[in-house]
């Protein structure tokens, strides 16, 4: 263990209870700076939507914006900002999450107006009908109307996995979203909203003692609720190839995405985090082998990244889940040439190993951007949160930085040799249209 | 349903922000060192920015051309070390330099363990003094470049901010926000070693240090390693920029796009300009933060958008103040029309104190929670150093905001807020938008992308 491993290991002690009516509460104080972060996670993601509410995690997300049983609409807004402090909130693979940022005396008024939310969303036919309106606008933007939008996330899976759960469009289709009912919202919310299917994590300056008494105040009262059983993401390995073709007719240069189905992020934890460094070995910085065979040397990409879970988070993602190499490559380089070397360089880390001194490298490097997050408040909090909720054990997140400074270089090549290229997923996106 | 503040627990005392000391110093060569030491999570940030603006508007497309080549190459070599070394050489101490040019400055940052100091900033040195820009390497680094400005100017955002760019700066160097492909592959070795030898000088540049840090002993390390690093001439600075107020909407046309984007830009003042806390304020009140006027219209109660925004935006010759929406197709007329409507609220009548409080404490808060952080606090330092001003400018700005009355920001937003003050730009599809757009004020149609 290096010594900033040890320091992020020691630094942040956590405390955990749970509340009568299941909620399970993390406390990470750290009375450095005053500010605080008060984040809910709630164990429901795009993976758990049924069939024909595609998108549904996402538009509830939305919804939990909208005012609750005692705050009108956009006042959820004005009470944090007008403390001088932010919020927002996120949908991803397994778990949905909300958050503020706050200065230290604003802290029991963020938690009651996460309290009144987890208790009583206001989900009207009003509010339901403009999200849908801005949901699609989300869709527009950041999809729709741009060159490449949510290349690969949105197309990968479809191609690497077979279970609805992992192949549905997280982001939903219109024709789900425009359907979507407040019936379906009331009965999401009250299947998965409930205090025992969430987590809520503190962070910053709080004190312990003073902190659980005023969320006993604040979340005690919410009612106990049935808590639904994790749904299973997990599937067989691929025995085969895949491959698919997407056109884009915005884009004006093609690109290429590898995937491989990696360990349980899980439950083989160790294993996962041979992956993890995998990954930072072949495509972080000038120095990694990608950027050098394929930008460099062979100057057959414009740019590359490889990456695990589809976000680029390793640590808040179930099993199933994809190490992935993105390539931008020019026109005049056939897509085969580019994916051959890629295979060609997991190869030689497969056959010939890692020397010590680069995996070394790669580890400070690591370290240091694991240490970056942790600078932020919120950036912890959220860390130790997720934690929480995928891996039932907050303290990881403080541990990241040891545990993989203690990777070796033979866990790195055997995550290497299990990046087998006739199990891969692989998705080219030709660009039909050019720039206009 | 009306808010019941009974209900809303009351905030407590503030406790006092940490006031961050910074420990300033010159080196005989000219640079600039500030060093503030932080305790916290064992890491460092470097930020060294130079000044890098184009000399005269006619040299612009040039200098913009090489200087987004000149970012990547200057990382290809030097007499004693290739590439992959000293991506090596930095990575093992935690580091990866990023280098990036704006109409402004170069800047080279980074992240290091404190261990990595010395050798960090030995790796800098060699750059800043041997950069070789070797001929075949720049030539394929200057090939990417070209195929990454092809795909950004794909992007809508980046069309839409160029053409606002062009009409409100005409010929001056910030009209160009993206080089032009063409005079990126013309780019050589040679252009980037005489670039090199005469814009990337100390004197005027500012060496930005935060983290786990003992100042004088930093200092110390500074000078050992970067009093090698000379030069003749000083830092060059943009020319003051126009603003030419075009009259009436450009339409980009963008045959079948699903969204349209509009964007509305014009002056601001500067940083030390004593009317900048107000239209900061008056800013946010409009379009700046989610409980703005803007989300609230747009977003919230029309649903026609996901992100509206507005922002103060500095750059060293001219602050703007700019609004932006990409909105669905179908509603691009109506809303412009909104956009105008809650603009024209702002310089026509007085927000209430309960907004400008509510604004007034946003504000004060982001401020402490962006520069909590090593990172955020580096980055901070580095612009407002770089733009002239003392670290403890934040501290005296943070005070003008907490005495800005209802009355100056109304002033405030009827100068700078007004939709007549503004230009106006809006990428989309012609066909489908031009005749709503031009109930409102007279279109322009130019086609695609501006090169």
């Amino acid at each position: 263990m290096t010594t900033a491993g040890a320091e992020l290991t020691l630094r942040h002690p956590v405390e955990r209870f749970t509340l009568d009516n299941g909620l399970r509460v993390v406390l990470a104080p750290d009375r450095s700076v005053p500010v605080v972060a008060v984040s809910v996670f709630y164990d429901v993601g795009m993976r758990n939507e049924p069939e024909g509410r595609t998108g549904f995690a996402h538009l509830f997300e939305h919804m939990m914006f909208q005012g609750s049983a005692n705050v009108p609409k956009m006042e959820h807004a004005r009470l944090v900002q007008a403390a001088g402090g932010t919020f927002n909130g996120s949908t991803h693979q397994d778990y949905t999450n909300y958050f503020e940022a706050l200065p230290a005396e604003a802290l029991e008024r963020a938690l009651f107006l996460e309290a009144d939310r987890m208790a009583a969303p206001a989900i009207t036919e009003e509010n339901l009908r403009n999200q849908i309106d801005v949901v699609k606008e989300e869709i527009r933007v950041n999809v729709l109307n741009r060159p490449y939008g949510a290349f690969p996330w949105l197309q990968l899976p479809q191609i690497a996995f077979d279970s609805f759960a992992n192949t549905h469009d997280g982001y939903g289709s219109f024709v789900d979203l425009e359907s979507s009912t407040v019936d379906d919202a009331t009965d999401f919310f009250s299947r998965y909203y409930a205090p025992g299917n969430a987590v809520l994590c503190i962070g910053g300056d709080l004190d312990v003692a003073e902190t659980e008494r005023l969320i006993q105040r604040w979340f005690g009262p919410v009612a106990a609720r049935e808590v639904p059983p994790l749904p299973p993401t997990g599937e067989p390995l691929p025995t085969t190839v895949r491959t698919a073709v997407v056109e884009d007719a915005l884009a004006p240069a093609p690109a290429l995405a590898i995937g491989w189905r990696v360990p349980d992020p899980v439950g083989e934890f160790d294993r996962y985090l041979g992956t993890v460094l995998l990954a930072e070995l072949l495509s972080e910085g000038d120095a990694s082998r990608l950027e050098r065979r394929l930008v460099h040397a062979d100057r057959i990409a414009i740019a590359q990244s490889s990456y695990v879970g589809l976000f680029g988070d390793p640590f808040d993602v179930r099993d199933a889940t994809l190490l992935t190499t993105q390539v931008h490559h020019p026109a005049a380089v056939p897509a085969d040439r580019v994916q051959a070397a890629v295979h060609e360089e997991v190869r030689r880390i497969a056959e010939d190993g890692v020397p010590v001194d680069e995996l070394r490298r790669v580890q400070a490097r690591t370290e240091a951007q694991l240490l970056r997050q942790a600078d932020s408040v919120l950036g912890r909090t959220l860390g130790f949160a997720a934690a929480e909720i995928v891996h039932g054990r907050a303290e990881l997140a403080g541990e990241l930085a040891a545990r993989l400074a203690a990777v070796t270089p033979d866990q790195v090549r055997a995550a290497a040799g299990e990046l087998d290229p006739d199990t891969a997923a692989v998705l080219e996106l030709r660009a039909t249209g050019g720039r206009r | 349903m009306s808010l019941d503040l009974s209900l809303i627990p009351p905030l407590g005392e503030p406790r006092p922000q940490p006031v961050p000391t910074a420990v300033e110093s010159t080196l005989p060569s000219g640079l600039r060192l500030i060093v503030v030491p932080r305790p916290g999570v064992p890491l460092i940030e470097l930020r060294l920015r130079v000044p890098f603006a184009a000399t005269t508007a006619a040299d612009a497309g040039l200098h913009t051309a090489r200087g987004s080549v000149l970012s990547g190459a200057v990382l290809l070599g030097t007499a004693a070390h290739d590439q992959t070394a000293i991506a090596q050489l930095l990575q093992g101490h935690g580091a990866e330099l990023s280098v990036s040019t704006d109409p402004d400055r170069l800047l080279f940052a980074t992240t290091l363990l404190p261990g990595g100091l010395r050798p960090v900033l030995d790796v800098l040195a060699e750059l800043l003094t041997g950069a070789t820009y070797p001929d075949g390497e720049v030539e394929g680094e200057r090939d990417r470049v070209a195929e990454r400005i092809g795909i950004a100017l794909s992007q809508p955002g980046v069309i839409a901010r160029g053409a606002l760019a062009a009409r409100r700066y005409g010929d001056h160097p910030y009209a160009i926000t993206l080089p032009d492909p063409g005079l990126v592959s013309a780019v050589d070795g040679g252009a980037l070693r005489e670039l090199h030898r005469s814009r990337v000088l100390p004197a005027g540049s500012t060496l930005v240090l935060v983290g786990d840090l003992d100042p004088s002993a930093a200092a110390d390390v500074v000078a050992g390693a970067l009093g090698e690093w000379t030069g003749i001439g000083h830092a060059v600075e943009a020319p003051p920029a126009p603003d030419l107020r075009a009259v009436g909407i450009e339409l980009v046309d963008r045959p079948g796009a699903v969204q349209s984007n509009i964007r509305l830009g014009g002056p601001a003042p500067g940083r030390t300009d004593p009317a900048l806390p107000a239209v900061r304020l008056a800013n946010m009140i409009y379009g700046g933060y989610f409980s703005s006027r803007l989300v609230e219209n747009i977003r919230e109660r029309r649903g026609y958008t996901y992100s509206p925004r507005s922002s103060v935006d500095h750059q060293a010759a001219g602050s703007s103040f700019l609004v932006e929406a990409d909105v669905a197709t179908e509603v691009t007329g109506p809303a412009l029309l909104e956009t105008w409507y809650e603009l024209g609220r702002m310089a026509l009548l007085p927000v209430t104190e309960a907004e400008l409080d509510g604004a007034r404490r946003y504000v004060l808060g982001s401020m402490a929670l962006s520069t909590s952080t090593h990172a955020g606090l580096a980055s901070t330092l580095s612009a407002l150093v770089g733009a002239g001003l003392p670290p403890g400018w934040l501290a005296e700005h943070q005070q003008a905001l907490a005495e800005v009355t209802v009355e100056q920001v109304q002033e405030a937003a009827h100068r700078y807020l007004a939709s007549s003050g503004l230009t106006a730009v809006v990428v989309g599809d012609a066909d489908r938008i031009a005749g709503p757009l031009g109930a409102l004020a007279p279109v322009s149609v130019r086609a695609g992308a501006p090169e």
